[in-house]
């Protein structure tokens, strides 16, 4: 791979992936890999989102599942648009 | 199946008892937390010995004590440890420990304070500490094979990149030596939690499984719903974790458990700073997941290196296990790189293959056998934590 991907995402059934460069600004042209196979995609960064944070692959609405390591790492609590940065402020474990 | 790492050799110290050591300490072992000023100033008369100061030894009872007798006899059983000198205030648990200790065959000499006073103690044990300084320093490193290393793992300050790149690393190594017979640690039943379900099945069988799940529970209804004060968002995941990225304790547990890798199961259920007794393989260590006790446990366990994957960059180490430290964090590679041995930061460029980051740490471990000094060895981290379970008497 020629040029260093912005964002990873472990398995095909995430929904969200990781910023792996430092200084990622709002408009970025990701280059996102999934690390399973290596296959890519292209996405647009909604957000300045610091190394290690979530950005969201999808959609979601509040009461959805977000997946990684494909498998359910918590739930969504607010509406976040295809692009945007997930944590705390929006998604939250299912356990208390 | 011979593979390229069956033929692996380290230079290492062979013990008495047949473990390899991959250290040659002397050190000098307080029973109890007001012994540890005699400690130190043996440490100090001695030169090439190594006081162990810590926080706990009275009044303790039941199976607090029943861990602290084993937290100190594994620390000096250690085969890291070429000889002991053990200093407490009586001569009753004194001798309890240096006894322990003894079962493998290592020198070692004990010290009681009361009725002699420190002077009296420390020049009586500063001779013996000088004797084992002669002998210790005249043992010569021999050809050990790879296989006979017991290596634990514990990563800390992780973040999103310990899941994608320095657990990983772990787990590869785990799974190309553990066929060739080292003998592996992993624990911190806390940060399990969120992935219990997977690890339950990493088990060699159901039975072991079964037991791991008990364990794990115990933990739970014991430790976290009989003390918790709030929903535990504050501690896991921890204000570091969060700044790393980490959102949830699942996202955090599914990372950690990437260091056990991809076919590696365990085959046994630990105590904390309980010595393995079913042969080599990958043990569980039920055990704390603050750095500096897991460490201690797992060197009391027998550990005789310690694999220690980080994302924020964690700087602990650990007075006779050399801790090897890795991450994949580029900006903790840029602003921590005096704590950092084994830079995996190329997983996530896509330069670097899980494979080739595995081979690398296979490679820092040799090196660390035969006697390079990791960060944390360079920089005196030295950190030596005793879990304790309950208030003392």
């Amino acid at each position: 791979m020629t040029e260093i991907p912005h964002l990873l995402v472990h398995e095909h059934d995430d929904n969200v992936g990781v910023v792996v460069v430092e200084g990622l600004t709002a408009g970025t042209d990701m280059l996102c890999c999934v690390t399973h196979d290596n296959s890519t995609f292209r996405l647009t960064a909604g957000a300045d989102v610091p190394i290690g944070h979530k950005i969201a692959l999808k959609d979601f609405k509040e009461g959805d599942t977000a997946i990684k390591y494909g498998e359910d790492i918590g739930k969504i609590i607010a509406d976040i648009e295809k692009g945007a940065h997930v944590h705390t402020h929006n998604c939250k474990t299912k356990r208390w | 199946m011979a593979s390229k790492y069956s033929n692996m050799t380290v230079k290492a110290f062979r013990r008495e008892n047949g473990r390899v050591g991959v250290r040659n300490h002397v050190i000098i072992l307080p029973v109890d937390d007001i012994s540890n000023a005699a400690c130190e100033a043996v440490a100090n008369n001695v030169k090439g010995t190594m006081a162990i100061p810590h926080a706990y030894g009275r009044l303790q009872f039941g199976e607090d004590l029943e861990l602290h007798f084993r937290t100190m006899i594994g620390t000096g059983a250690n085969p890291n440890v070429a000889a002991v000198v053990v200093i407490g205030i009586e001569p009753g648990w004194t001798k309890r420990i240096a006894d322990g200790i003894r079962a493998t065959g290592k020198p070692v000499s004990e010290f009681s304070i009361e009725q002699k006073g420190d002077f009296e103690t420390i020049r009586a044990a500063s001779w013996a500490a000088k004797e084992y300084v002669h002998w210790a320093t005249e043992i010569q490193r021999e050809e050990c094979s790879i296989s006979e290393l017991w290596v634990s793992t514990k990563c800390g300050e992780s973040d999103t990149t310990t899941g994608l790149g320095s657990c990983p690393t772990v787990g590869n190594m785990y799974d190309k030596l553990l066929p060739e017979g080292i003998t592996g640690f992993f624990g911190e039943t806390s940060e399990i939690t969120g992935a219990e379900h997977i690890c339950k099945k990493r088990a060699i069988n159901e039975e072991v499984g079964e037991r791991w799940y008990k364990m794990w529970k115990a933990y739970q209804d014991d430790v976290i719903f009989a003390h918790q004060t709030d929903d535990l968002s504050d501690s896991q995941p921890t204000k570091g974790n969060i700044e790393g990225g980490l959102t949830t304790i699942e996202e955090k547990a599914l990372g950690n458990l990437e260091k056990i890798g991809r076919t590696s199961q365990y085959i046994d259920i630990l105590e904390p700073a309980e010595m393995p007794g079913s042969g080599n393989g990958l043990y569980f260590m039920d055990s704390s997941s603050a750095a500096a006790e897991c460490v201690t446990l797992m060197a009391a366990g027998g550990a005789v290196i310690h694999t220690f994957p980080t994302g924020q960059g964690n700087v602990v180490g650990n007075p006779i296990v050399p801790v090897i430290k890795i991450t994949a964090n580029p900006r903790t590679v840029r602003t921590m790189g005096e704590h950092v041995d084994v830079d995996v930061s190329g997983i996530l460029r896509r330069e670097q293959t899980i494979d080739e980051a595995g081979d690398a740490l296979i490679e820092m471990i040799c090196r660390t056998a035969n006697g390079r000094n990791t960060a944390a060895e360079a920089l005196g981290h030295r950190e030596f934590s005793m879990t304790k379970l309950y208030r003392s008497a």
